[in-house]
């Protein structure tokens, strides 16, 4: 019985994580190559504002999400207005709140990958009869590799650990919203601690492989690509 | 082919405004000290200079005109910058062919062998960057201007990120270039050597403005410009090979002032030289010597002198239509009583062969 809420959980988790990083990598590329090349003297409002997930507790974005995000708030309103249902408490509310927690986490390694470039290759290519669309795709993507996968796996790993987020706008409905940081949580709650174990030593596991692999491909990748 | 120019751009601590014609082949030199504005017009005549204004015409095609600038993707340009700046994540053959693939359908389609080819890369063209050393990875970029058939090719200071070996690895390419190529070559540099020997043209830049253009050998031996001034101050001739003589092992060059003696070369006669006479190596005598062991004497007439520092002075001197640079004390040119129109000799005492 347990174990198959948790692996509900898991897989909830799971699809929650991939999604979030798929619309982050989306969402934050353009907005990474942004602030790594505008001159804008006011880029670092937006910069700062990026980085606000990093500081903010969970449970204070969550609440205002919660807020924003059901029937009275203005994003429930409007989904309502356009024959949708409010997004609190349900799989979408969850992806629109981790997309934004876990912002940082992929628009910061992208923006760093795309400055540590520099202009002067994307200068050489102009000069060479590739346009500015072109230049971003034969040039700047490929050099950004390291930062690509060390900002999808942040972002990945970062959603796979939420709890205060979820539970402030998803809450704990097992199946549709319950994931597996919080099914650790409910374990204990009951003090179950053998099955808390099982899934904690399994994700400490599993994330600490998954860094090992970022760090090892990035070394890689960084001897055979250093620029000059 | 020409180029015409007419170009401004203002930055807050620097303004640069030029104007000049180029002909349609040969290399110029930008040169003048760091700092003068030879990058930014280098960049601007690439367009990658947003904010600059004027007019620019390469052959046929208008580049800019006023506010309307063509962007750098949509001009015919080949670019080498001072480090060789390849595309790390692309091999030498991707690097070169990344131009190519880019070209307008209807352009014609240079290949890629012959970039190679004067290079010398058919060896590395499948290795990646970072396995090449400074010099190859310079000769790589300069391929991969070339390889677009480029209406004018800018080259910022190709050799100066390398060290003397490389330098000299390279240069015997730049000249195969200066050769080979039917295009304007814009040259920046701040060695005079290099400049004496690849550029054909001189643009001289002072703090952002044009202090004198024309033939290099002209320049070189204007007393009005700091070139003539510095400690190493030459003049340049143009020459032809006439011939050479077995017994002693020596090659005649004949310029428009006479025959220059020197040590035999293996050019077939005919070719085209170019000489390079120090100022400190020539000297003057009002009578032609006869007991001297120097072989290289031309009747000459001083055309005007200029203060060099407290004790020297610079004496152009005229061989028939070539200029010569001749420094001599204050001393000798006070007791020679050199003035202008004097007839006098000069006394060649060693000459180079440039190329």
């Amino acid at each position: 019985m347990f174990v198959e809420q948790d692996l509900q959980a898991l897989w909830l988790s799971l699809k929650l994580a991939s999604l979030t990083t798929l619309i982050l990598l989306l969402l934050g590329t353009p907005l990474a190559w942004w602030l790594a090349r505008s001159r804008w003297r006011y880029r670092f409002v937006l910069e700062a504002l990026v980085a606000l997930p990093l500081v903010l507790p969970p449970t204070v974005l969550g609440f205002y999400l919660l807020v924003a995000l059901g029937p009275e708030g203005p994003v429930g309103q409007l989904m309502q207005s356009l024959g949708g249902g409010p997004l609190a408490f349900t799989f979408a509310g969850l992806v629109v709140g981790s997309v934004l927690y876990s912002l940082p986490f992929v628009v910061q390694p992208l923006q760093n990958a795309f400055q540590s470039i520099g202009q002067r290759p994307m200068e050489v290519a102009a000069t060479l009869g590739a346009s500015p669309m072109d230049r971003f795709f034969s040039v700047a993507l490929p050099l950004a590799r390291p930062g690509f996968l060390t900002a999808a796996v942040l972002g990945f790993a970062h959603t796979l650990g939420e709890f205060g987020v979820v539970l402030m706008i998803g809450g704990n409905i097992p199946g549709r919203t319950q994931v597996i940081s919080i099914a650790i949580y409910d374990h204990v709650e009951a003090l179950e601690y053998g099955s808390a174990h099982g899934i904690a030593a399994g994700l400490l596991l599993f994330s600490f492989v998954l860094l090992l692999a970022v760090y090892g491909l990035n070394r890689r990748w960084s001897g055979a690509a250093s620029w000059r | 082919m020409a180029v015409e120019a007419r170009l401004s751009l203002v930055r807050e601590s620097f303004s640069l405004a030029v104007e000049f014609t180029l002909p349609g082949r040969g290399v110029t030199a930008l040169f003048g000290p760091s700092g003068c504005g030879k990058t930014s017009l280098l960049r601007t005549l690439a367009g990658l200079e947003p904010q600059a204004r004027g007019y620019l015409k390469v052959g046929d095609a208008i580049w800019q005109d006023g506010a309307f600038s063509l962007p750098p993707h949509r001009r015919s340009l080949g670019y080498v910058f001072q480090e060789p700046s390849l595309f790390a994540h692309l091999n030498v053959r991707r690097n070169i062919e990344y131009g190519l693939r880019r070209l307008p359908r209807h352009a014609e389609r240079p290949s890629l062998e012959r970039a190679v080819a004067l290079l010398g890369l058919e060896k590395l063209l499948e290795r990646k960057p970072h396995q090449l050393s400074g010099g190859e990875q310079q000769r790589v970029a300069i391929a991969r201007a070339l390889a677009v058939n480029p209406a004018m090719l800018l080259l910022d200071e190709p050799l100066a990120a390398l060290d003397e070996a490389r330098k000299a690895e390279i240069l015997p390419w730049l000249e195969t270039l200066h050769r080979a190529l039917a295009i304007p070559v814009l040259y920046v540099s701040h060695s005079r050597d290099e400049v004496a020997r690849l550029a054909d043209y001189l643009l001289l830049l002072e703090e952002g403005r044009l202090r004198a253009a024309g033939p290099v050998d002209q320049l070189f031996a204007r007393l009005d410009l700091p070139l003539a001034h510095q400690p190493d101050a030459e003049t340049i001739i143009q020459g032809r090979v006439a011939g050479h003589d077995p017994e002693y092992e020596l090659s005649w060059l004949d310029f428009s002032g006479g025959r220059f003696l020197l040590a035999r070369n293996h050019l077939p006669e005919g070719s085209p030289v170019r000489l390079q006479v120090k100022a400190n190596d020539v000297s003057i005598t009002l009578a032609r010597q006869q007991d001297t062991s120097i072989l290289n004497i031309f009747p000459a007439v001083v055309e005007a002198l200029a203060e060099d520092d407290k004790a020297k002075v610079m004496v152009r001197l005229m061989l028939g239509k070539q200029p010569l640079l001749c420094r001599v004390t204050r001393k000798s040119a006070a007791d020679l009583e050199l003035v202008p129109g004097k007839k006098v000799f000069v006394q060649v005492k060693s000459v180079a062969l440039l190329l």
